[in-house]
């Protein structure tokens, strides 16, 4: 199953309708609740990354019955250095984003917790791509 | 897996006019053969239907009155709630006694053993592993969540409610006085039926110390009738009754958990859809900082449960007026202390816990590839049927129907805009999508209907 989404950039106050979305879908699926919880978790941080730091994007799930692949693809300023991005604490989150509640360094780092498998590829001055899986049984 | 629903219709009554569909929150009810049907898996027993039916067909099944007399000890357990529907010249003495008289050698208020779950639910909030942590008081809220909310089960606070806890400690009480076991029988007065559903089938415990249940409402008018028939000329009865702290006579109100938590970040939340929609956030992991939240599927909490006779807002107002008499008592140290009640705090607090709650998942297929499948083939109806969620399928909205059509054996012709098409291309007859309306809305509507124009 295919399922497809819009971010738009700075939108906050629409964070989460993806994974909220998905949620409702795995739920009807019978998928563990501690599985979906970690679905939730991680898709939730990667969408409010690409509506903080992008210009927004799409957000995309393919599900079987073995796995949930998702993908955040975001059209933004990409990441330079995703080894530094990948540790807790480390952000480039503008004041703005912070005063929100957001941008604590925590995005990706949170991300790769919840995840069977995770793969981040990110061109400067084009956008990034966040690849992530979870095995659902 | 069977559980007991107290909440029926009454086919004989019912006309099946879909007022009661299109309010249920799990989606748990169908118009077929011109009557409604609620699915047991998906009821919660919150009441949305009984306030919605128009033609009074829903019902709340409860014992009859006369289990009471099958035991020698007959003890009423009455939440503050019912002394509530009162006015205030009808004294509590008043009431007690004409319980005593039609049959309850004792009268205990459910709120008596309060500072003891406060207390267990205070240790576990301080514990705080899981956040937010839920209250387990409402039973609509804890079944709302097993149905609808499978992965929050763990945040439900995994103590007895009040009623439960009062129902052991005069249980307990009795057998210490020298009543045999059996011939006890303790009746819990309920304001809902989501609480005669956690009597008969408990959750997190084998079995309730409540025997039976009488409707609040049944009740008020047994009273009330007395009270008319004694008009001024009546003798009151003093019954030895332990007094009630200011604390717990507002438990069973709004704010009257949350005033109590020792967390630092809690909320109280009361009615169906004010829940969900805080519980939806909850489970999306959008809510941080939130360490107890209360909710209470009734607006008002108990004072708004459908077998109450007075208006919500005054019953709140009573009870708030009798908690602020009882202050006044506490202040100048005048209340009498619930010492009996005090004695037994360490047992009670020893047999407080209930097992965990389990998830009563609606999934569409245990076997995930064959949900997977179903899904699409839900998907793919979706699109076909108009969302306008007329409910004139008898279902609650197209996406119902589509599941109905997948999982339940109805069809995609139960849709009044496919049957439309299919008429315009020739592919059904009039009568035959009359038919289809006949076995949905019952033939004497339709033919009646019919026959009439």
């Amino acid at each position: 199953m295919h399922l497809e989404y819009t971010v738009i950039e700075g939108d906050f106050i629409n964070a989460g309708s993806a994974s909220s979305s998905i949620k409702k879908t795995l739920k009807q699926l019978n998928v563990n609740p501690s599985i979906v919880k970690r679905v939730v978790v991680a898709l939730y941080e990667a969408e409010v990354n690409a509506i903080a730091h992008a210009y927004g994007g799409v957000v995309t799930a393919d599900i079987d019955a073995g796995k949930i692949l998702l993908r955040v693809i975001d059209k933004g300023p990409g990441i330079p250095d995703i080894d530094w991005a990948m540790q807790e604490g480390h952000s480039t989150a503008s004041p703005e984003v912070r005063n929100m509640g957001f941008g604590a360094g925590m995005g990706l780092p949170n991300i790769k917790k919840n995840v069977d498998r995770l793969n981040v590829q990110s061109t400067v001055g084009v956008g990034t791509t966040v690849e992530m899986e979870v095995n659902l049984s | 897996m069977a559980f007991f629903h107290a909440l029926q219709i009454n086919e004989n009554v019912c006309e099946g006019c879909s007022h009661c569909m299109r309010v249920c929150p799990t989606q748990a009810i169908r118009v077929r053969d011109g009557k409604a049907h609620i699915n047991e898996d998906r009821c919660i027993d919150c009441g949305n239907c009984f306030i919605a039916c128009p033609h009074k067909a829903v019902f709340v099944k409860q014992d009859d009155f006369e289990e009471i007399f099958k035991y020698a000890c007959r003890v009423a357990l009455v939440p503050a709630v019912f002394l509530g529907q009162f006015k205030d010249e009808i004294s509590v003495s008043r009431i007690y006694s004409i319980l005593n008289e039609i049959g309850f050698q004792h009268v205990i208020e459910t709120e008596i053993t309060t500072p003891i779950y406060t207390e267990a639910k205070n240790r576990l909030e301080r514990e705080g592993n899981t956040k937010p942590l839920i209250s387990s008081f409402c039973p609509a809220i804890v079944r709302l969540i097993q149905v609808k909310f499978p992965g929050l089960v763990d945040n439900i606070i995994p103590v007895k409610a009040p009623l439960d806890i009062t129902a052991m400690y005069i249980r307990r009480k009795l057998v210490k006085d020298g009543w045999p076991e059996d011939q006890i029988g303790v009746f819990y007065v309920t304001p809902c039926a989501a609480k005669i559903a956690a009597v008969k089938s408990p959750v997190g415990e084998e079995k309730s110390s409540v025997d039976g249940v009488i409707n609040m409402d049944s009740l008020y008018n047994r009273v009330y009738k007395k009270i008319k028939e004694q008009g001024h000329d009546y003798k009151e009865v003093k019954l030895p009754i332990a007094q009630l702290t200011s604390d717990s006579i507002l438990t069973s109100l709004t704010n009257g958990e949350r005033r109590l938590s020792v967390s630092e970040h809690s909320l109280s939340i009361d009615g169906m859809d004010n829940c969900i929609e805080f519980l939806e956030k909850v489970e999306n992991e959008e809510i941080e900082d939130v360490d107890f939240l209360e909710l209470r599927a009734c607006d008002q909490s108990c004072p708004g449960g459908i077998l109450t006779y007075n208006n919500r807002f005054l019953t709140c107002e009573r009870m708030f007026n009798r908690a602020r008499y009882v202050a006044g008592k506490e202040r100048r140290g005048e209340l009498t202390r619930a010492d009996e009640v005090e004695a037994e705090r360490e047992y009670l607090l020893n047999n407080i816990a209930v097992g965990p709650v389990e998830a009563r998942s609606i999934s569409l297929d245990p076997d995930i590839s064959k949900a997977l499948e179903k899904m699409n083939k839900i998907k793919e109806l979706e699109r076909q049927l108009p969302q306008i969620d007329c409910g004139i399928c008898g279902a609650p909205s197209c996406d119902a129907l589509a599941e109905d059509i997948v999982c339940r054996g109805c069809k995609l012709s139960d849709c009044i805009f496919i049957q439309r098409n299919m008429e315009a291309r020739k592919d059904m007859k009039v009568e035959e999508s009359l038919e289809i309306m006949e076995t949905i809305w019952g033939d004497e509507k339709i033919k009646n209907f019919v026959k009439n124009k």
